[in-house]
């Protein structure tokens, strides 16, 4: 049974001796959808070289860009540089088209870290996750719903989740990480 | 659970992580209203059912999003390959002897 849980304050979730499941601080997100010969041009507007390979992430002053697909990236930024952000890309629009779609509120991140972080994604996660490298990510499937899972170090990752499916999935980790540590 | 490559990431994922899209390589008619009923029926409903080597469509629905090409044997259910959605159709005589040369599984 999923309970209600607030998803606007930044807190722990769960907590025990093997892992520890944290709600993070909203960010600003963008959805970026472009063409190859518009990216030399977004990457310049961005202040980040756009990744050209799936799964791949750049990073500089604090913007994350990932690349999802061949034309798709998602961008997180603070949210204070949000604004900063679409006025940098509509300037450049005219020249090189694309489509910016901030998404900032569709969905929330978790991190997760500790000895049994690894152990705690496989309860939702069907992919081998050493093949995943620490700084990179990818979208793929946790218990049923569609996630972004980031590799932030060996024993540190991420989950972007959307909001209406966090509560399921932060139900399920709370029972992994109290059954982690009763193993 | 079906281990599956999508071309466009370049990695071999699990079968969750996609969807089945139905048989490949049906042209729709450039103009719809030359064609008969039957035609008609026949481009909407009628698939080639194959027992064997199929011609299939795949997504990687939860990854990069993207439809792609496949060829999966619908007995043993081993995919002889993928290919990218734009790319030609493979010649399925190579498939069939590239496969026989390697493990009976991938
Ligand atoms: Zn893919």
């Amino acid at each position: 049974m999923t309970a209600h849980v607030d998803l606007n304050m930044a807190r722990t979730l769960a907590k025990s001796s093997a892992v520890s499941v944290e709600l993070l601080p909203s960010v600003a997100r963008f959805s970026l959808r472009a063409g190859t010969g518009e990216q030399t041009a977004l990457s310049k507007a961005l202040g980040v070289a756009l990744p050209t390979k799936i799964g791949q992430c750049t990073r500089k002053n604090k913007i994350e860009v990932l690349c999802l697909g061949p034309d798709e990236w998602t961008v997180l930024a603070p949210e204070d540089q949000a604004v900063k952000i679409t006025d940098a890309c509509e300037a450049i629009y005219a020249k090189a088209p694309h489509s910016l779609t901030e998404v900032s509120d569709r969905e929330i991140a978790i991190q997760i870290t500790g000895a049994k972080a690894t152990d705690l994604m496989t309860i939702g996660c069907p992919r081998d996750l050493d093949l995943l490298p620490v700084g990179e990510a990818r979208r793929t499937i946790f218990d049923g719903v569609s996630a972004v899972l980031w590799r932030d170090g060996s024993d540190e990752y991420r989950l972007d989740l959307w909001r209406s499916f966090a509560p399921h999935v932060i139900s399920l980790l709370e029972t992994g990480c109290a059954e982690l540590a009763a193993e | 659970m079906l281990l599956v490559h999508c071309p466009y990431c370049d990695e071999t994922l699990p079968e969750l992580e996609f969807t089945y899209g139905g048989e490949a390589h049906i042209a729709r008619p450039e103009n719809p209203a030359d064609k008969t009923d039957d035609e008609w029926r026949d481009f909407l409903f009628i698939r080639t059912n194959v027992k064997g080597p199929h011609f299939e469509r795949w997504r990687h629905a939860h990854g990069c999003g993207r439809f792609f090409n496949a060829v999966r044997d619908t007995v043993s259910d081993r995919f002889l390959t993928t290919y990218k959605a734009d790319a030609p159709r493979p010649d399925l005589a190579v498939l069939l002897a590239d496969a026989s040369m390697k493990e009976p599984s991938k």
